[in-house]
């Protein structure tokens, strides 16, 4: 039977399983539009491109599932382009459709026409331009195909309109061809023999884990290494959910904002084991300076990351699960070994709790201002413990990441690599979308807040209850800071000058609002809000200008940390 | 130091911006980029000169490796392989110059491939070094434009890059 492009488009999501898209309509996929009002996949509205773009994003990283997002052309599908640099840059599966312009037109500068080609190359794993309708459900199975095997990514598929409405036999393959993808997905095992050599004669062994580690879902293969091992663990911003931060071994995150412990842990050990995390240079500081007495075991599904921005003694290239799992089987064979490694590794241990005293993660506590940190502790106690967190980027984020207590893989999402303001509450729509029963909480700041507020809209409509806190500074916090420190406090267009009345805005969208400007209205708004049936924004008044410390500034080491500002 | 790679990659829309795209993006060098199809219309075979260091090279070798229409990446330097890049020079020739434009041609097994009152133009093929011989020896008489293909390499012996 022969179909169009755009219902080929439609069975061919079905039967990559896709049940929710994030999209917004225009000209060149009206189609597409007409034709999901009869497909059982289910079409969220948001009310910006971007938004859209998150939400899948939201939706892949909780669910661990490829995202759809779906874009018209021109203006529609530039909008969609941070959310795509956004995913790149934490290697994300999505799959992202644009309508483009009739094939006819390409290049003639018609209406709404944008080379999304040309300008998503840099920031996608792959592109397709799709110029035939028999071409079509093989792009689409190898869109996703790629999209999330070996290290994921976002794949763009430009969908001319000509395409759409041409027809074709629908078939949709069994199988991928592709002569120039093939991931390595099993670890060399010699590699790994060697890997557990060293790791078995280490004295100061610390496990670095990265957003590879949710990527392959590696938690529980992490956690029996870890424990066999007894090697202390510190996550990156990406890794963080995937070891909880409360068990005796864990170190909290290293890097920039990361705890003195794990960033003086790293800086002395002698061997870093890098379990999926790409050495980026928020984690590193000054890397003449990084880990100089470690030998370096790095594990990589993609070879590109290794070797990039440091030396590597022991590469193994693999999906991180596989060579854990081998590590733990070979481990086992060395029963005698790893079960004296409490006693083995005791100095270490000492000396790591010795740095844990001297400087833990901690706070000033206020009885009069509402200390941010305190709202995210109060958070953590009163939120269930499978709850989704979310942020945008700033000061919040870091507390989030140095005081919310994660238990659970995949319950933060954030975004690590690109910075992206405004991620936060479309992800969180997406993860809600996802998981219509569990908590999910967008922590925000005021300005982030305000990139992409108008996604209020979109989770009143479709009735996604996700909890909104912000940490209303007004400032742009986490700018302010740098421009207090290195800049002699010249606080240039870093205070919003017009306070927004975020109770006034929630209420405007049919949401609820409330707010806390004392300590002591912290837990009574947090509970208050917890208990609300539908999306609701918790407002906190915090001290204006805390700092985020530890903070190893720009171009220091590791071992260089301001631990407290004035 | 310069290096030479052969990328074989699929013949499709796009490919070659994708390869120029990940050199400039990434800062690396190029020197210079030649690009045809092979036998099998199918993939299409980059000669591309490029320098830098161990690490950046490596990085330049996975990089184009990662791309999804790459089909083989072949790092010359080190083995043993033939390099030929043709050159088309217009130059001068004057009464006085023209029999040793002649002569150069000659012993670099060149062509005259167009001749006008005042101007020969000399087709030569070989190695980048003699390539910047002959023009080295044809510069004094006025040189009045150049082109050259950049080079193309094959690696030596019956093996073709299948391994076969
Ligand atoms: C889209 C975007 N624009 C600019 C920045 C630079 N930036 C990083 S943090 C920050 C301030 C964020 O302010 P707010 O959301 O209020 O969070 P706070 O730091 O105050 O907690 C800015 C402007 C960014 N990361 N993303
Ligand atoms: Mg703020």
């Amino acid at each position: 039977m022969k179909l169009t492009g755009s219902k080929i488009l439609l069975e061919s999501l079905v039967l990559e399983g896709v049940d929710t898209i994030f999209g917004y309509p225009g000209g060149t996929v009206i189609n597409i539009y007409d034709d999901l009002m009869g497909s059982s996949i289910k079409h969220v509205l948001t009310r910006h491109e971007q938004a859209a773009v998150h939400a899948a994003d939201g939706y892949a990283r909780a669910t661990g599932k490829v995202g759809v997002a779906i874009a018209t052309s021109g203006p529609g599908a530039t909008n969609t382009i941070t959310g795509i640099a956004t995913a790149y840059m934490d290697s994300i599966p999505l799959v992202v459709i644009t309508g483009q312009v009739p094939t006819a037109l390409i290049g003639n500068d018609a209406f709404q026409e944008a080379d999304l080609i040309g300008i998503t190359r840099p920031i996608t794993k792959h592109n397709y331009l799709v110029r035939d309708v028999n071409e079509l459900a093989r792009i689409i199975k190898q869109a996703f195909y790629i999209a999330r095997t070996g290290r994921p990514g976002p794949v763009v598929i430009d969908l001319p309109k000509d395409v759409q409405i041409a027809t074709a036999k629908f078939e949709y393959p069994d199988t991928v061809e592709l002569r120039g993808y093939k991931p390595t997905f099993s670890g060399n095992v010699r590699m790994v023999e060697k890997a557990v050599k060293m790791m078995l004669t280490a004295k100061k062994p610390v496990l670095y884990v990265g957003g590879g580690a949710t990527l392959a879902d590696a938690h529980n293969e992490l956690m029996e290494l870890a424990e066999t091992l007894q090697a202390p663990v510190t996550t990156t911003l990406m890794g963080m959910a995937c070891f909880p931060t409360r068990h005796p071994l864990s170190l909290g995150m290293l890097g920039m904002h990361g705890t003195y412990y794990a960033n003086m842990a790293v800086t002395n050990s002698d061997l870093l084991i890098a379990l999926g995390a790409r050495f980026d240079d928020r984690v590193t500081g000054k890397i003449s300076t990084f880990a100089p007495h470690a030998k370096i075991i790095h594990v990589d599904v993609d070879p590109t990351s290794i070797k990039k921005n440091v030396r590597v003694d022991l590469p193994i290239v693999g999906d991180l699960r596989d060579v854990l799992k081998k590590m733990n089987k070979k481990l086992a064979e060395h029963r005698d070994e790893t079960t004296q490694a409490g006693e083995t590794l005791k100095p270490w241990h000492m000396e790591i709790a010795g740095w844990r005293k001297e400087q833990p993660m901690t706070y000033k506590s206020s009885k009069t201002e509402i200390k941010p940190q305190f709202v995210i502790e109060k958070l953590r106690e009163l939120a269930s413990d499978d709850a989704i967190i979310t942020t945008e980027v700033g000061q919040h984020q870091m507390w989030t990441a140095q005081f919310f207590d994660f238990t659970q893989p995949r319950t933060f999402l954030s975004s690590g690599g690109l910075g992206t303001m405004g991620y936060g509450l479309p992800a969180a729509l997406g993860a809600q979308a996802a998981f219509p029963e569990r908590q999910v909480i967008d922590i925000s700041g005021d300005g982030s807040f305000q990139m992409n507020s108008q996604e209020l809209a979109t989770l009143v409509q479709y009735r996604l209850p996700v909890k909104i806190v912000i940490l209303n500074n007004n400032f742009l916090g986490m700018v302010r800071q740098w421009q207090q420190l290195f800049f002699d406090k010249r606080y240039s267009q870093t205070c919003m000058e017009l306070p927004i009345d975020f109770i006034k805005l929630a209420e405007a969208y049919g949401a609820n609002g409330l707010r806390a400007s004392r300590p002591d209205e912290v837990e009574e708004v947090i509970r208050q809000a917890l208990a609300m049936p539908g999306p609701v924004i918790m407002e906190f008044k915090v001290s204006r200008e805390e700092n985020v410390v530890p903070m190893v500034p720009a171009g220091a080491g590791l071992n260089e940390m301001v631990l407290r500002t004035a | 130091m310069r290096h030479t790679i052969s990328v074989l990659v699929e013949n499709e829309f796009g490919v070659l911006t994708r390869v120029a795209g990940l050199f400039s993006g990434r800062g690396f060098n190029i020197e210079s980029l030649s690009v045809a199809p092979t036998l099998d219309a199918t993939i299409s075979r980059m000669t591309i000169v490029t320098s830098g260091d161990d690490r950046i090279l490596e990085q330049i070798n996975k990089q184009l490796n990662k791309l999804i229409d790459t089909i083989k990446v072949i790092d010359f330097t080190g083995e043993d392989f033939i390099e030929r890049e043709m050159a088309l020079i217009k130059v001068t020739a004057e009464e006085a110059t023209r029999a040793e434009i002649l002569r150069i041609c000659d012993i670099f097994r060149g062509k005259v491939v167009d001749i006008t009152p005042k101007c020969y133009t000399v087709e030569v093929t070989g190695s980048p070094v003699k390539v910047n011989a002959i023009i080295d020896l044809l510069r004094p008489m006025g040189i009045k434009e150049l082109v050259r293909s950049g080079p193309v390499v094959l690696g030596r012996g019956p093996k073709g890059w299948k391994g076969n």
